[in-house]
């Protein structure tokens, strides 16, 4: 436990990759052999079974703290971690533990069989035998959700320097389906179990942003363009008989798309698709919100596959027969893509992405302005002789967005924000107008510089109206313009709308407060998208 | 009547006709310390403790009227009888004590509970009414004891010397940075900033033991800095004079380092959570010792901390301020 503290507080005392990096290498040279399977699961979100409830833990510490709990719920929304609150309010530990990581784990693991009181016990005397940083690792450990700023990337390139293993492997293998507790360190950098695991998938490819124009690419007749797509992105594989469909989140999806399954049948073995699951209607991608509805779902109605039939657009091709078919080109993987889903008896379900054809750049951005009305966010534009890489690789995909929607508002609430920026007042919500009234479509959190983020603060100090618990009303008079990707109706909100993906595009200190859009402005969007 | 009020100018003594810690030009201001926040320009006399006098001269000027009192020693003023105590917050910074037919009232300023050793150690003071701060106001605030944060600093400062990383300690001129010289004494060669040695000098001539500093200046050679460690306020943690350092390891001391996204926000390489203010239990205790009936929060978490000693059983009341300007009170760097 305390190698991995030692690990937790380097990781969070430098904000370079390269210190990280170095970091997490040294921690895998020196740490104990039984915790770093259980490590590297817990950095790449593989989640065990919470053994405790939130709500429990959280009353056992305000318990044990003798604080009310609306000061913990103070506390916790200036801390902005409630593991991290946890470990702060708690009294100081009166004994020391030096128990390694992986018997904790196991310990809370087998708290699952136990009874609350015997849950209480253990959590209890495990609090009381740590310092702060400790518990609040230990308390990370029973969330199962550790989010430090370590990608998946970086700790496969530190795993690959460590054990000289190449990153694609390691990535591969991380990605596999492994339990820490039944796989050693050297199994799990080897890779053996992937290779006995139908299910696993290869980790996929990612593109940049794209953010001046296209130009600078070269010559257009070296790259494919293709619509990009907003739904979820996801890899279909076929092996041994046996149909497994993953979600980029990691996440196994199978049975959430029983209009898919039919490939069970007609995929050949040893076959990987990666591609986009999209809500298609005759022939037609509908808008993310309407695939949406259907997600996450324990049993899809029969409604909803109607009103949102699923389909998957495949944009490449990741194994054949067997075979891996990440480091040929894109124009040869596509070539078999398009013969592989020729071949499928069910037709019109999974079909290759369409390739947008163009002649020169000028006409590719004509044809992206398009891009909406076919519910499409942009072009994705790939180098027909690109590999298949594991995560981003600059300089062979992009992603070509189209610019998002923009609405000017005034700023009428703040909130003290968490995380990073805690104590300052960085969540805000806008409105437009509407008559004489101002009417909320936005939350957002995200958009400022530091420095204007404490400009804005300072104006909320100065110029609030109200209080709601940690909510300011401000006066109305700060203008930003929100961006957002889409529109739709809503009746939970008093508008009548919702914004999607709304977030700050800049704040314009140009606009006074009586020039901001209107909900009728909005209202018109609306109507012209659906 | 009660002993003082709160007004737009600052708190009122209208029996004694002064005001302490006025944010607006007074006749005169009774002053707990030197920061920015606490004493302003412009009042015809100041009344504070000699110590502080050192600070109000380097601050705000030579030509001023400025009376000083020492601690534990009264004064009266209109019948009502002055007197200060230490707040063990920084050098100098004292609570007022204000005593008129009985009645007692005790306005602290900034205030922490913990002797630092070189600020005179917070003493108690029993009284009716007691004005607190509560920068620090919420239970998630529990410093350590300073000798482990100064091993915590030494540790890293060793580390970067291993490293060949020039050790820069971001501390506020007045409090922290005379605490670091004083705590990491005998631990390397110390570069102040000019706002910092300025302070260390005119305390030096009012006679407060403090360790040899060199003011940092451009002949001083980057590998001297290195080997050293350098102290510089807020104002320059993300200047580019620290950049060009050789390989410049930044460690900010605050009581906001306590939490993580505090540590992350200030985006230095090592946060220590080193407070001049009160933590949590430290002005729980404080109030308690007080024995106060009514108790007055200003500047801090002012709602939250009141709201708590009220259902603890202690009359409390949060009183708008303009204070809590001064660095670590304010979360933000300017
Ligand atoms: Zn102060
Ligand atoms: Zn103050």
């Amino acid at each position: 436990m305390k190698r991995f503290t030692q690990l937790i507080r380097e990781l969070e005392t430098s904000n370079k990759t390269n210190d990280k990096i170095a970091a997490l290498i040294s921690y895998f040279t020196e740490a104990a052999d039984p915790d770093k399977p259980y490590v590297i699961a817990m950095f790449t979100g593989k989640r065990p079974r919470r053994p405790v409830n939130t709500a429990l833990i959280r009353l056992w510490a305000t318990e044990l703290a003798r604080i009310p709990d609306w000061l913990f719920a103070e506390s916790y929304h200036s801390v902005g971690d409630l593991s991290e609150t946890i470990a702060l309010v708690l009294p100081p530990p009166t004994r020391l533990s030096n128990r390694p990581l992986h018997e904790w784990i196991q310990d809370l693991q087998a708290l699952h069989l136990q009874t609350e009181a015997e849950k209480k016990q253990f959590i209890l005397s495990a609090w009381d035998s740590l310092d702060t940083q400790e518990r609040f690792i230990f308390n990370k450990l029973i969330s199962g959700n550790f989010r430090i700023g370590v990608s998946a990337k970086m700790l496969v390139n530190a795993l690959a320097r460590q054990s000289g293993t190449e990153s694609s492997k390691i990535m591969h293998s991380i990605m596999g389906k492994w339990e820490p507790s039944a796989i050693n360190f050297a199994e799990l950098t080897s890779g053996a179990h992937v290779n006995t695991d139908n299910s696993w998938p290869y980790p996929f490819c990612l593109a940049y942003a794209l953010e001046n124009a296209p130009e600078a690419l070269g010559s257009p007749g070296e790259w494919q363009a293709e619509w990009k797509w907003d739904g979820i992105r996801g890899q279909i594989i076929k092996r041994n008989g046996e149909l497994f469909i993953w979600s980029r989140g990691e996440e196994l999806v199978t049975a959430q798309f029983p209009e898919l399954h039919f490939l069970a049948a007609e995929l050949p073995d040893g076959t990987v698709l990666d591609g986009e699951i999209l809500s298609i209607k005759d022939g037609n991608v509908q808008a993310f919100s309407i695939l949406q509805q259907r997600l996450n779902r324990k049993t899809i109605s029969k409604a909803q596959l109607l009103s949102a039939p699923v389909g998957f657009y495949s944009y490449d091709l990741l194994e054949y027969a067997g075979a891996d078919l990440r480091s040929e080109t894109l124009t040869y993987r596509r070539s078999v893509l398009e013969q592989v889903t020729g071949q499928l008896k069910t037709k019109g379900i999974v079909i290759p992405s369409p390739v947008v054809a163009f002649g020169n750049w000028e006409e590719l951005a004509m044809l992206r302005e398009s891009a909406r009305q076919l519910n499409s966010e942009g072009i994705m534009l790939k180098k027909l002789d690109s590999l298949y890489h594991a995560g981003r690789n600059r300089g062979d995909w992009w992603k070509w967005k189209i610019n998002p929607y923009t609405v000017d508002t005034v700023m009428i609430y703040a909130q003290k924000g968490s995380g990073r920026r805690a104590g300052y007042y960085t969540d805000y919500t806008f409105a437009v107008r509407d008559g004489d009234q101002l009417i909320t479509v936005a939350k957002a959190y995200s958009g400022l510089t530091d420095k204007e983020i404490k400009e804005v603060n300072s104006f909320v100090l100065k110029n609030a109206v109200e209080k709601f618990g940690p909510v300011r009303t401000v006066k109305p008079e700060l203008v930003f313009e929100i961006a957002f990707e889409g529109i739709a109706e809503s009746k939970r909100h008093k508008a009548g709308l919702a914004l999607r993906f709304p977030r700050i595009a800049r704040w314009r200190k140009d606009k006074k407060a009586d020039e901001i859009n209107t909900l009728d402005d909005l209202r018109q969007l609306l109507h012209s998208t659906l | 009547m009660a002993l003082i009020s709160f007004t737009n100018k600052g708190i009122y003594c209208r029996q004694g006709g002064f005001y302490i810690d006025p944010w607006q030009p007074v006749d005169l201001a009774v002053t707990t310390h030197g920061h920015s926040d606490h004493v302003r320009w412009g009042n015809k006399a100041y009344l504070c403790h000699e110590l502080t006098r050192s600070v109000i001269e380097q601050r705000l000027g030579e030509d001023l009227h400025i009376e000083t009192l020492p601690y534990n020693k009264a004064v009266g003023i209109n019948g009502v009888k002055v007197s200060f105590f230490p707040a063990g917050h920084v050098i100098g910074s004292a609570q007022v004590r204000l005593e008129y037919k009985g009645e007692v009232c005790v306005v602290s300023g900034d205030y922490k509970t913990e002797d630092d050793g070189v600020s005179t150690a917070f003493e108690p003071v029993k009284c009716h009414t007691f004005v607190s701060e509560s920068t620090f106001g919420l239970p998630i605030y529990k410093w350590q004891p300073q000798h482990v944060i100064m091993d915590n600093i030494r540790d890293w400062i060793s580390r970067n010397r291993d490293q060949q990383k020039t050790s820069v300690l971001i501390a506020y001129s007045l409090g922290k940075a005379q605490r670091l010289i004083s705590g990491l004494s005998g631990y390397g060669e110390f570069y102040t900033h000019a706002s910092i040695e300025n302070l260390n000098r005119r305390f030096r001539n009012a006679g407060v033991m403090l360790p040899e500093t060199t003011m940092i200046n451009p002949e001083i050679k980057k590998e001297a800095l290195q080997q050293g460690i350098v102290i510089v306020p807020p104002a320059l943690a993300d200047s580019r004079w620290i950049k060009n350092l050789i390989q410049p390891a930044t460690g900010i001391c605050s009581g906001w380092m306590q939490v993580r996204a505090g540590r992350r926000w200030r985006s230095a390489d090592a946060g220590f959570a080193l407070s001049d203010h009160a933590d949590w239990p430290g002005l729980l205790g404080a109030i308690r010792a007080t024995e106060a009936e009514q108790v007055y929060v200003t500047h801090g978490y002012t709602s939250v901390f009141s709201r708590y000693l009220n259902e603890s059983g202690i009359k409390a009341q949060e009183v708008k301020t303009r204070y809590g300007q001064e660095e670590e009170e304010q979360e933000v760097l300017p």
